[in-house]
């Protein structure tokens, strides 16, 4: 075990290098670059004896580890917001192929108007890709995940690609003393196996045909039914990692939620943020609580269910939108979720923090308020409303 | 080995039969030379387009090679990929023998939409073989016109009418954009000519780096063609200098198969429905013929002699 | 013949190489190639050109494989010394 002072970026980066990936490729889009600058330095003085592919465009990022990860090698990409919406045609074949793929977003907003800042609009965008998707809150988490997913990608039970959400700038760019664990009990966690459906001329088989009126369907559930089942095998790499590191991160992380008379469910790294306001707000005698999801595919609606089904409201913090909808994607989960499992709590959605829009202390104690006003009243007035934007 | 006679080919098919290619379809006799020159130790790489639907019907599947298909535009990529997986693997001993990687792609997915990802690949050097089967239109999805769609064919989208003669732009020299990436080896093929092409695929497995091939795959419904005349119509095309057979070695054009006696265009065009409109227009016919002159003139092909 | 979730591949791949052979595509053709041995030299040219395949090497003689020509005459047109005719199914 080293404790080494890296940013989300290079954690990332540098869990990859332990992992011992084969073939690397990717494309720069600010705020990734510095994880794929990193990758690439590895590549060329040694450390990491791995093919990096400097690919033309994201599609070919995306496509040339596709094509990597179905000879059999272990592979690794990243990207962000524009980036990850050029590869989104890639990103349905690659989860339908039930290739592992392991790739690291660096959360950003999408265009128009241009914005190279934090929020989650670009994997929001990939949410019915068929991918496992992990949010991280901390450089640490993302090392750790990072571990995790190739684990859980290349398990024969799953067999499905991983993406790993860690918020551009803030995580991505943020150093913080990470501690890491030695190669070999990285290796010996998540073994290199070539599986057996692979691209090899020993056994010539053919990956992509065509799936007529009368087969795709079954291909489709096939696949659905493997990112669900995934969720049995996610659990069991986070206790696994938890007891060979000591640290594990479930499927999110509640906080000071059991008597809480308003939970605000969040993504990502706001979630520290949200924290620091609960214990302030405790100080002053008012129940809240927090609630950092960490899975948000396979959506685990039970286990969220069971978490929120006893408050008095909860308030969902989408840094996202779904124009159009009455809510952000977060809330639009949450809400089905908690109805369709028959809990009735009132569920209320803020979106906050779009383009990079910073979510300071004041701004969730806003939404915490309106939280508790739900709770007090019984009722919900407004079911979408907005935090820091000036209207 | 240098293919001297037909026999020289290898008996072993990977390539059907069944599959669901037109009769007489040129894809099938190029998908079929260049898996039995490319043999055993071969993945294919396919992109979108009438060879792909046509051979991965499931459950039916006209190979015996490994293969994958991902998308349309990016088959040079997922090459460039399956060639660094193979790179990578027979550095870390995980297995023994780097194989072929072959694109299969048509000229849609080549000229047009998949031209990025070529540029990437031939760029990056990535040791693959990039061939074009050029059937000169989006054939797969009905015949509509692509940028290798020779000047003056009916298509579905540049079709002849009061204000045009079909199509209104000549073909992208293919091999002229691989050459301008500084690959070692590129060249021109087409199905009449198996032998010259057969070598190429050969000589080009064994350059290092990315190569590129461009093979004229006549289409019956396409081209509007007798299902028996695919070979002689390809024959024609090289006969009449509009297809011209070359390589390029290391930047050094040198013509493979030589016309001392060069037919006129009208030849070719007559034996197609796409042309039709144009054979009584002597003046869209001399267009063309002006074409072939400028591509006899390059490649050293003779004068016409009817 | 559709197939049930479980008996599909994972990823929908397909394991059998050359299963297209369970489709005998001969039932496209209108015309059928009929090769006269007597003129045959064995030169191969049809062999080498034929799309699908469906011309063969048996015992020695290049042999049309009806289970899968779909009667495109490449092999007639192309036959340097005519020995094939191109003779419409059922005659």
């Amino acid at each position: 075990m080293k404790t080494i002072l890296l940013s989300g970026n290079t954690a990332l980066s540098y869990a990859v290098k332990q992992l011992d990936v084969d073939v690397v490729s990717a494309y720069p889009i600010t705020p990734q670059t510095t994880m794929v600058e990193k990758l690439s330095e590895y590549v060329a003085n040694g450390e990491l004896n791995a093919e990096f592919i400097p690919v033309e465009s994201e599609h070919s990022a995306l496509s040339s580890v596709l094509g990597a990860s179905a000879a059999g090698a272990r592979v690794f990409t990243s990207t962000s917001s524009q980036g990850l919406l050029l590869m989104h045609e890639i990103m349905f074949i690659t989860a339908a192929l039930r290739l592992p793929v392991v790739m690291g977003v660096a959360d950003r907003a999408i265009s128009a108007p241009i914005n190279i800042w934090n929020d989650h609009s670009d994997i929001m965008a990939q949410r019915d890709s068929g991918w496992i998707c992990f949010f991280a809150e901390s450089a640490q988490e993302s090392y750790d995940r990072t571990i995790q997913a190739y684990r859980i990608a290349e398990d024969d039970n799953v067999h499905l690609p991983v993406n790993l959400n860690f918020d551009g700038f803030i995580l991505t760019h943020t150093y913080e003393p990470v501690t890491t664990l030695d190669d070999d009990v990285v290796l010996k966690y998540a073994p290199k196996k070539r599986r057996r459906l692979v691209l090899d001329p020993s056994m010539p088989m053919t990956f992509g045909g065509l799936g007529s009126p009368e087969y795709y369907f079954e291909a489709k559930y096939q696949a659905i039914k493997a990112l669900e089942n995934s969720l049995k095998t996610i659990i069991e790499a986070d206790k696994e990692y938890e007891r060979i590191s000591g640290r594990g991160y479930g499927l999110y992380k509640a906080y000071m939620t059991e008597d809480a008379e308003t939970i605000l469910v969040s993504l990502g790294s706001v979630g520290g943020s949200i924290r620091e306001v609960v214990r302030r707000m405790r100080r002053e005698g008012l129940k809240v609580g927090a609630l950092s999801l960490k899975l948000f595919r396979p959506f685990p609606a039970k286990e969220l269910v069971e978490a929120l089904s006893k408050t008095n409201s909860v308030v969902v913090l989408d840094k996202a939108s779904s124009p159009g909808a009455i809510g952000g994607p977060l809330f639009l989960e949450i809400q089905a979720s908690l109805k369709s499992f028959g809990a009735n709590v009132p569920v209320i959605d803020i979106i906050a923090g779009l383009g990079g829009r910073e979510i300071g202390p004041d701004d969730i104690r806003i939404m915490f308020n309106k939280g508790l006003k739900v709770a007090a009243e019984k009722k919900v007035e407004k079911i979408l409303d907005y935090v820091g934007v000036y209207l | 080995m240098p293919y001297k006679t037909l026999k020289d080919l290898s008996l072993k098919e990977y390539f059907g039969p069944g599959h669901r290619l037109c009769q007489g379809c040129g894809a099938g006799i190029i998908a079929r030379l260049v898996t039995k020159v490319a043999g055993d130790n071969t993945i294919i790489v396919n992109a979108t387009g009438c060879v792909e639907v046509a051979t991965t019907f499931y459950p039916d599947t006209a190979w015996g090679l490994p293969y994958i298909h991902v998308a349309f535009e990016n088959s040079a990529a997922v090459a460039s990929g399956v060639r660094a997986a193979y790179n990578a693997m027979v550095r870390k001993g995980i297995v023994d023998k780097n194989p072929n990687v072959i694109v299969l792609a048509g000229d849609g997915g080549t000229a047009d939409i998949g031209l990025q990802s070529l540029s990437g690949a031939l760029e990056r050097g990535d040791h693959i073989l990039y061939i074009c089967y050029d059937n000169e239109a989006y054939m797969n999805t009905g015949i509509q016109r692509s940028s290798a769609t020779p000047y003056g064919a009916w298509t579905t989208t540049s079709p002849p009418g009061k204000l045009s003669p079909g199509q209104k732009t000549g073909k992208k020299d293919l091999v002229g954009i691989a050459v301008a990436h500084g690959v070692k080896y590129a060249a021109t093929a087409t199905v009449a000519y198996l032998l010259d092409a057969a070598n190429k695929i050969e000589k080009a497995l064994n350059t290092p780096g990315a190569t590129f091939m461009h093979f004229l795959s006549p289409c019956t419904p396409g081209w509007r063609i007798d299902t028996a005349n695919s070979i002689k119509v390809s024959r024609l095309a090289v006969q009449t200098a509009l297809w011209p057979l070359y390589e390029v070695v290391d930047g050094q054009y040198i013509t493979t198969v030589k016309v001392p006696k060069r037919l006129p265009v009208i030849e070719y065009l007559k034996l197609q429905g796409r042309f039709r409109h144009l054979i009584n227009k002597p003046e869209e016919v001399a267009k063309i013929q002006a074409y072939a002159d400028k591509l006899a003139e390059k490649f050293g092909y003779g004068p016409i002699s009817t | 013949m559709p197939k049930k979730v479980s008996e599909m591949e994972e990823g929908f791949v397909m394991t059998t190489p050359r299963s297209s052979m369970q489709t005998k595509t001969g039932s496209w053709r209108t015309f059928k190639p009929v090769i006269d041995y007597s003129k045959c030299i064995s030169c191969a040219i049809c062999w080498s050109y034929c799309p699908e395949p469906a011309i063969f090497l048996k015992d020695g003689k290049y042999t049309v494989d009806y289970e899968y020509c779909k009667g495109c005459g490449i092999c007639a047109a192309e036959c340097p010394v005519k020995a094939i005719t191109m003779v419409r199914e059922g005659e």
